[in-house]
């Protein structure tokens, strides 16, 4: 569990309000990714007692540009190319880095997110950090290169892992020829299984994202087939089956039951009527809304019902105006 | 109203490991049947309710809900937390009540997302 408190020390220093509105997804990944993440963890340590003209051959040998100073294990400074320069122009490459290094030291903690380590770099006005593991324990350096390369490597995971799925499933109407074309989802739901309830429907609604469907379509099919899933889940005797046909043209969604069977329709879509028990009621369900809310959202429901025998609902939303296509079914 | 303004109004507890707190909500709903609430929410809102099982955030994912706050400290099972993890929505409890919470929120400047019952019968 996260308090707010521990969010204000962590991250609240740097989004204010003002600026938050045009938050983008590269600062959303300074806030996720963990300074852990897009270190560096090869470390070139050197210790205070070698000297300047050491330094240079590990900062050209590795090349780098800086590294921390251990002292029996702990850190304690930090010597860059500047310090370098320094050194050599006071003709001092023989003297110990102790003499040039900057003994100050800011570290940054591995577990912190990326935005804390853009922010000391930004104030100190430091080209590297240490970072620290939560034993103090030096583990790795960090730098404004580490950050972009990490940013830029997590951006192309995060796009490609969505995009690929969004786009071959998009595609997959233009893709496949025939005279018509549909895709078919069945989902089995068993009755009683309160707490999966909603898994089918959040598939479906995923699925539909995917195939390309705009937002408020997937919307309206979401909740139109989670209230016919929870029907299901809720009066039938034995569950039933959801079953979605997706056509370029029309979502055709269905859920059978094999009873008990609707005794009053009429009754049944009255806003407020429910047959529910109490206890599915202190769930959450049973405020007498479902029918009328799928009616809402979808463009057409026909329900059919024979008592003893079972109920089948039809519900379809339409892609295309009506006219401009026939129903064959 | 940023969702960071909104934990801050209602010393709320953020139940998620890495949650996104500047997320925009544009709105609230307050409600303890989830029918209800598909009825009547519009989409972007944060919804304020007293149920804690995982349909309350299977409800939250089909109407579009950005997050939800549980009223008056209640904590959501185990199930709901993992739900809400793997589906990415933000889970909030506050000490206050359902009326208390609405006011404090609505008082801010946040409108209610909630269609009322003659535009539901119009729509």
């Amino acid at each position: 569990m996260t308090s707010l408190q521990e969010l204000h020390g962590r991250r609240g220093r740097v989004i204010t309000d003002k600026n938050a509105q045009e938050i983008t997804r590269v600062e959303e990944l300074a806030y996720d990714l963990k300074i852990s993440d897009v270190m560096s963890p090869e470390l070139h340590v050197v210790t205070p007692e070698m000297s300047m003209a050491d330094l240079l051959e590990i900062l050209r040998d590795a090349q780098i540009s800086g590294t921390p100073v251990v002292d029996s294990g702990k850190m304690v400074g930090i010597v860059s190319l500047e310090d370098l320069i320094r050194s050599m122009r006071e003709n001092e490459l023989a003297s110990p880095i102790k003499k040039y290094m900057t003994s100050s030291v800011i570290a940054a903690r591995s577990y912190d997110p990326v935005v804390e380590a853009i922010e000391m770099i930004t104030k100190h006005h430091v080209g590297r950090l240490p970072v620290i593991d939560e034993n103090e324990k030096l583990v790795g350096i960090i730098t404004k290169g580490d950050i972009t390369r990490g940013v830029l490597n997590a951006l192309q995971k995060d796009y490609q892992e969505e995009e690929i799925r969004r786009y071959r499933a998009s595609h997959l109407f233009e893709d496949i020829i025939s005279d018509r074309t549909s895709l078919i989802l069945r989902y089995r739901i068993k009755v009683g299984d309160i707490i999966h309830g909603g898994n089918a429907s959040s598939n479906i609604k995923r699925a539909l994202l995917r195939l390309g469907a705009n937002p408020q379509i997937a919307r309206r099919c979401g909740i139109a087939i989670y209230e016919a899933e929870m029907n299901l889940i809720i009066h039938t005797l034995d569950g039933g089956m959801i079953r979605v046909e997706i056509e370029p043209h029309r979502i055709l969604m269905q859920a059978i039951d094999n009873g008990p069977g609707i005794d009053d329709i009429e009754k049944a879509m009255q806003a407020g009527y429910s047959t529910a028990t109490e206890e599915i009621r202190e769930l959450g369900f049973g405020a007498g809304m479902g029918l009328i809310n799928i009616q809402r959202c979808v463009d057409k429901m026909t329900l059919d019902s024979v008592p003893g025998k079972g109920t089948k609902l039809d519900m379809k939303i339409y892609l295309q105006p009506e006219e401009s296509f026939r129903e064959s079914s | 109203m940023k969702l960071k303004e909104i934990v801050e109004l209602i010393d709320g507890t953020i139940f998620n490991k890495n949650p996104n707190l500047a997320i925009e909500i544009k709105g609230g709903c307050g409600a303890d049947l989830m029918s209800d609430v598909l009825a009547s929410v519009q989409p972007e809102a944060i919804l304020l309710t007293g149920l804690c099982n995982p349909q309350v955030v299977r409800t939250a994912q089909m109407a579009d809900v950005r997050a939800i706050i549980f009223v008056r400290g209640k904590q959501p099972s185990n199930d709901t937390i993992e739900l809400a993890e793997q589906e990415e929505l933000p889970l909030i409890t506050s000490p206050y009540g359902m009326f208390e919470l609405c006011g404090r929120l609505f008082q801010a400047g946040l409108p209610s997302l909630e269609t009322d019952m003659q535009q539901t019968r119009n729509d």
